[in-house]
């Protein structure tokens, strides 16, 4: 780890760039910018400050008009605000991809399998490959998935995994989002408004498209149809408008030419799915479900939901109506179970992992939960059920008082926590008003998983905007930035 | 179309008219009161709570409570804040279904009401009656310039025009009992004004004056409130317009038949299409109009029953 380290005063922009032992994406540690990125430094240095300012101004309004807003309710003109983006993308090459696509390709695939084999037959249990206790202590298993017959044998049709990279530049995975993953509409958008702010760089760089993702997700959609389905009517399934995530529902189902239903357009009759249209009933056949387990069926699950369909759950077990993802995908990727996983890749594959994991300590197990405790200020603490960056401890940011508390929590309830060494992962330069600095950043591609697994190149680059912050979670106050992936 | 959508255009169509029509009278009978007449403005207020089928409570000895009541105050579900309120609400479920610009209206318009809940942040009444009065006309115009002229559309037209028919006749039958029937017992000066309220309560008392100039008589006036052809607010026009909206939502959808419904709706129209005001006061016009607002309910229902809160048997049948 090299210390703090001013970079060579390119110019005016970069003079708060410095570079301190985590992998930058832009800059090799001699302080050279990488292959990749000169001609992206180089464009930016190049501009004056009026240029970049109009725009990062002409991205704003590209924003605005497609409509990647979210309404200030409160204020008093009823505006509508941007999310926060950057203008610099973050670039990746085709060969660092090409790892990345295949280890995904391999991990989604085993997860897939590990997901089949708990809901049937329960081989990998049989053979202690994985502890009983984790699963069916899982708050996200479901017993009501067993023996179900899942269309095409895919439970997790749509998936987006979090990669980290390291000091040494290897991408990692943090987390495995196999429920509802959102953010897909960001990475859509981000890339809209930097074709329109800077198509010249696009030229320069041959950029791998991803504006088939609607299309690759409605076809995938459509191959899980149920059988004797040719024309299968699929929608998007949302909790409503109150939902933080509502702007993406309806901006997929737009792109998708499809309806959005709420739980309220949907009924059940004889097992069969229908929705509520001013041209009579009309029967549904694929639901892409953006509303979580518990709330999708108030007879199966929580009964006090009011977003959900009744019946739902054995109109599926019927086989007909197909819903992406399955309930009860939760359980892989619960984070105890997260340590499993690449056991479970060697397990069903017979292959090593290619993408690896974060080192990750199970405090169930009285050793590891012993150096934890003795440790805290350099963990990160998670609760396993979470997502989001929710009810997380980050040792080294944490109060005495906090970490009090955590200590009690664990003890208490081993089982709800997992924690993982605070990482250094990689930083990549952002836009501020007057200059250029460096900033945390993780990368979320999204798999689709229908006939074969397909992952648009790229996915979402999430920035921690606050100088100095690990958290990228846009519910924290992160950013979000275009991802390239270079073509050859 | 999902049901849902097309139930939360009707009531956004229904809720602004509704504003709308409690604007201008209660703006009417705030000027009324600032003339001596002998009706006195008790008798009015009823009449006006009545206009409203306001919640029992409302002291209509207290003009200013009165007029509070029916204009910010949102635990009154007639107030005007309250029908903005509720419009905003039944958009916000349709965001994506509607234009942006009709969202963005819409939305300012119930923050500017926000605004104005507090006396102290409140402009003079007058002005504030304004500024609601554009934010619903600026909302109207954007409907029908941004939004496609389909289904969603004719929902809230249709919503929009059953509110209005709704209220004319509303207020057409309490003129007719509580001023035509008991004509005698008041002064002419007195009567003179209270039909130019009628008139102005319908936004109507300039196009009257251009079809019939100023000579007001309660017959012309209840023929132009009932049968004229050409204004917007008469309830010839509302009808009409509802049996468009009507008739073009049947257009677009592919499997339902709306028999009923259209025989029902033209059926409204052809009562006022031959009637003759002779007859109709003739015959007791309050009765006649007793037949319009529930032939209006049934209309209103049997569009519930046939696009949006349909019995599942029936149409698993079809």
């Amino acid at each position: 780890m090299s210390p703090h380290r001013l970079m060579p005063p390119y110019n005016r922009l970069m003079t708060e760039y410095n570079l301190d032992g985590a992998f930058d994406e832009m800059f090799m540690e001699s302080g050279e910018p990488r292959a990749h990125y000169s001609e992206l430094l180089k464009a930016f240095l190049a501009m004056p400050g009026e240029e970049r300012e109009a725009r990062k101004h002409s991205a704003d309004v590209s924003f605005l008009t497609e409509g990647i807003t979210f309404t200030v309710y409160g204020r008093d003109e009823g505006t509508e605000k941007i999310f926060p983006y950057d203008l610099l993308p973050r670039i990746i090459t085709n060969t660092e991809w090409q790892r990345i696509e295949e280890g995904l390709q391999q991990r989604i695939t085993a997860l897939n399998l590990f997901l089949r084999d708990v809901y049937h037959e329960g081989k990998i249990l049989q053979d202690g490959i994985v502890p009983r206790e984790i699963v069916y202590t899982c708050r996200h298993f479901r017993r009501e998935m067993r023996g179900l017959q899942v269309p095409r044998n895919i439970y997790i049709a749509v998936t987006g995994s979090d990669l980290l990279r390291l000091e040494s530049g290897e991408f990692v995975v943090l987390e495995d989002n196999l429920r509802v993953p959102s953010g897909v509409s960001y990475m859509l958008t981000n890339r809209r408004a930097l074709k329109r702010t800077l198509p010249n760089l696009f030229r320069k760089y041959r950029v791998r498209p991803i504006d088939h993702y609607a299309q690759a997700l409605l076809s995938t959609l459509r191959s899980l149809a149920p059988d004797g389905r040719p024309e299968p009517t699929i929608v998007v399934l949302t909790p409503g408008p109150y939902n933080s995530a509502y702007f993406e529902h309806t901006y997929l189902a737009r792109q998708m030419g499809i309806e959005l239903v709420e739980g309220r357009d949907l009924l059940v009759h004889n097992n069969l799915v229908y929705m509520r249209t001013t041209d009579g009933l009309r029967r549904v056949d694929v639901i892409y479900r953006r509303v979580d387990d518990d709330f999708s069926d108030p007879l199966a699950f929580r009964a006090d939901s009011t977003l959900g369909v009744a019946g739902l759950l054995n109109a599926y077990r019927a086989g007909n109506v197909s819903i992406a993802n399955a309930f009860g995908t939760g359980l892989a990727d619960d984070k105890a179970l997260y340590a499993y996983v690449p056991a479970i890749i060697r397990y069903y594959l017979g292959e090593d992992p290619l993408l690896n994991n974060v080192e990750t300590y199970l405090l169930t197990d009285d050793r590891q939960r012993a150096h934890v405790l003795a440790n805290l200020e350099k963990m990160v603490v998670k609760p396993v059920g979470e997502s989001g960056g929710y009810g997380m401890l980050v040792g080294p940011q944490s109060t005495a008082e906090q970490r009090a508390q955590f200590r009690e929590a664990i003890e208490a309830s081993p089982r709800n926590f997992i924690a993982q060494p605070t990482l250094t992962f990689s930083r990549a330069p952002c836009l501020f008003e007057e200059r250029i600095e460096p900033r945390h950043v993780d990368l979320r591609p999204y798999i689709l998983y229908g006939d074969q697994i397909q992952i648009v190149p790229g996915g979402l680059t999430r920035v921690a905007l606050q100088k100095g912050s690990l958290v990228v979670n846009s519910s924290q106050g992160g950013g979000s930035k275009d991802t390239w992936v270079l073509d050859g | 179309m999902l049901s849902r959508v097309a139930d939360s255009m009707y009531w956004i169509g229904r809720y602004l008219e509704r504003a709308e029509n409690t604007l201008r009278i209660l703006d009417v009978n705030m000027n009324l009161m600032l003339e001596g007449s002998s009706t006195g403005s008790e008798t009015r207020w009823r009449r006006v709570l009545r206009a409203f089928s306001a919640p029992a409570g409302v002291d209509e000895r207290d003009s200013d409570l009165t007029i509070e009541s029916l204009t910010f105050d949102l635990n009154n579900r007639a107030s005007i804040a309250s029908c903005v309120a509720a419009a905003r609400e039944n958009a916000r479920q349709v965001r994506d279904e509607i234009s942006s610009e009709q969202w963005q209206k819409l939305n300012s318009l119930y923050h500017r009401l926000s605004g104005m809940q507090t006396k102290q942040q409140r402009p003079m009444l007058s002005d504030a009656m304004q500024t609601i009065l554009d934010g619903i006309y600026l909302f109207q115009g954007v409907t029908d310039t941004t939004m496609t002229h389909g289904e969603g559309w004719q929902f809230i037209r249709t919503g929009r025009f059953m509110e209005r028919a709704v209220q004319t006749a509303t207020l057409l039958e309490l003129y007719y009992h509580e001023l035509y029937l008991q004509r005698d017992l008041l002064q002419e000066s007195a009567q003179y004004l209270e039909w130019v309220g009628l008139l102005r309560s319908c936004g109507a008392f300039e196009c009257y004056c251009t079809t019939y100039t100023a000579d007001l008589t309660p017959e012309r006036i209840l023929e132009f409130l009932l049968l004229n052809r050409k204004f917007p607010h008469s309830l010839w026009y509302s009808v009409n317009a509802i049996v468009e909206a009507l008739a073009g939502i049947e257009n677009d959808s592919r499997r339902t038949r709306a028999d009923e419904l259209s025989r029902r709706a033209g059926r409204l129209r052809a009562m006022l299409s031959f009637a003759q005001i002779g007859e109709i006061i003739e015959q007791d016009a309050g009765v006649y109009l007793r037949q319009i607002l529930n032939q209006c309910r049934m209309i209103q229902e049997l569009t519930y029953r046939l696009y949006i809160s349909y019995s599942i048997d029936t149409t698993l049948t079809m």
